[in-house]
């Protein structure tokens, strides 16, 4: 590609109690690029990222650029709904003095709600008590808080509506023009694929396919990834309304 | 009870109450991760230590302290080595070890190990307990983000590298220390609560993380007081008369949280 790469994987396998979720995936990811891991329901996505951050214990090659800064946004974070944690609190968790930050991060946390477009009252709610898709966007702006230069993203959109579901597309779309940042995310949805990513990853425990989207996702690979199911062909034409493609 | 105030000097009230508030600190952490039973069987495990170190004439202090570490170490291979559910084990283990530990106890001091005696303490003993209270108390503001880190989002606590499991293991030790400390006040039965009440308390009025840390540490000083105050004018033992205080207050925080 010429270009710079920030994620070097070879030859990278995940076990679980003996059954190997990942097999021998390899990939490189270019400084810059959006990447979507697409593939069926236990093919081993939500690992995969897992893996990268360094939450499980893994074989083969992970290699992060030197200057690599990671920002995780998680799927399914769930959190008690009377734990007594507002979400400034949960913020200041970015600094090392924690709560006695307070005074010096006001402003920037307020800048972070602003933008993912959550109300600045909810500074002071519990972090439990949000909606799942307010809660959804404070974990963006949380991720993006120390200004990474790479955002893994397990399903961007899980648990968000429509409209919730296109602002956050386009705050990644915008993260992505204004400051080169490189995304990785997780998506089951095939229209998001087509319409945000740059490389698409079709992962069924090994990879299946890889590279640009039009050309990576033929109908045999996709007949490949999830099963030779051929009723999923005809989303392709029609991505808009196509909400869930599994 | 006119020992009480006239016999024991100042310095015995500002140590019960560095435990108490060191107690109250730690207990809104124990709160928020589920361990309430957990610590209060966990002050079981002294009293066996409390024993040994009354037959053997070692400070009782490090007889309960040598004690509770084992079962902090176990409390915290459990969590980390494996998925199963802490309170069973230790619900079994501890109330073994306070059965063992009642049958070796001296009946003489058995009644001083179960239920603590705030007018024997000596000075010493007082200076250590405040000292201690002290150093637990910066090391607990000092764990604070890691620790809720721990709780709220372990998964992005690892991503931003906190220490968790250091952390952790030095917040059980912190806890071991303070339950140790505290044995000498309230005894071995009911240690574990003076940990835990003061946060569940303050766990009813707080919205905030800020909050609930100072309202528990509060409410613990109040339950002090206001147990002193009870047992100088009831003539009843000190440390049931602490722990009544707390559930009192507990009482009054539900009521306001109902309101």
């Amino acid at each position: 590609m010429g270009q710079e790469s920030i994620l070097e994987v070879s030859g990278l396998s995940v076990v679980f109690y003996g059954e190997e979720v990942l097999r021998d995936v390899s990939f490189v990811v270019p400084k810059g690029e959006v990447v979507a891991i697409l593939g069926p329901n236990g093919a081993g996505k939500s690992v995969l990222l897992k893996t990268l951050v360094g939450l499980l214990p893994y074989k083969g090659k992970i290699v992060w650029s030197k200057d690599a800064k990671i920002g995780y946004v998680p799927q399914r974070f769930q959190v008690e709904k009377s734990l007594p944690l507002t979400v400034r609190e949960f913020f200041l968790l970015h600094a090392a003095k924690f709560i006695f930050a307070r005074g010096e991060m006001e402003n920037k946390i307020q800048e972070s709600l602003r933008m993912v477009q959550v109300a600045e009252s909810s500074i002071d709610e519990r972090l439990g008590t949000l909606s799942g898709g307010q809660l959804q966007r404070v974990l963006i702006a949380w991720a993006l808080f120390d200004k990474p230069n790479v955002l893994l993203f397990d399903e961007p959109t899980a648990g968000i509506d429509a409209t919730g579901e296109q602002t956050i597309y386009n705050l990644l779309h915008e993260l992505q023009d204004r400051f080169g940042i490189t995304i990785i995310l997780v998506s089951h949805e095939l229209n998001i694929v087509y319409r945000y990513a740059t490389t698409v990853l079709c992962l069924n425990r090994s990879l299946v396919c890889s590279g640009a989207p039009r050309e990576a996702l033929t109908p045999e690979t996709l007949a490949k990834l999830y099963g030779g199911e051929p009723a999923y062909y005809h989303h392709l034409h029609d991505v808009h309304e196509t909400e869930d493609i599994i | 009870m006119d020992s009480l105030i006239n016999g024991i000097g100042f310095i015995n009230i500002l140590a019960i109450l560095a435990t108490s508030v060191a107690a109250g600190f730690l207990g809104v952490f124990l709160v928020m991760r589920r361990m309430s039973l957990v610590s209060d069987a966990l002050s079981h495990v002294a009293l066996p230590g409390l024993a040994l170190a009354l037959l053997w004439n070692i400070q009782p202090f490090f007889g309960a302290f040598a004690f509770l570490l084992v079962g902090i170490v176990l409390i915290y291979l459990i969590q980390q080595r494996t998925n199963l559910p802490a309170d069973a084990i230790v619900g079994v283990l501890f109330t073994a070890s306070l059965a063992v530990g009642i049958l070796l106890t001296p009946e003489p001091e058995l009644l001083e190990a179960l239920f603590g005696d705030f007018t024997k303490i000596s000075s010493f003993e007082a200076w250590t307990a405040i000292i201690v209270s002290l150093l637990v108390l910066a090391g607990t503001i000092f764990s604070s983000r890691t620790l809720m880190f721990s709780i709220a989002a372990p998964d992005l606590g690892h991503v931003s590298k906190a220490r968790l499991k250091t952390v952790e293991f030095i917040f059980l030790v912190m806890v071991a220390l303070i339950v140790a400390l505290g044995i000498k006040f309230v005894g071995t039965l009911l240690m574990g609560t003076l940990t835990i009440i003061p946060a569940a308390a303050a766990k009813n009025i707080s919205k905030s993380f800020a909050a609930f840390c100072v309202s528990s540490i509060v409410i613990a000083a109040l339950s002090v007081f206001l147990g002193l105050a009870a047992s100088y004018w009831l003539d009843i033992l000190a440390g049931p008369a602490v722990i009544l205080a707390g559930v009192f207050l507990f009482l009054l925080t539900l009521v306001s949280k109902r309101a």
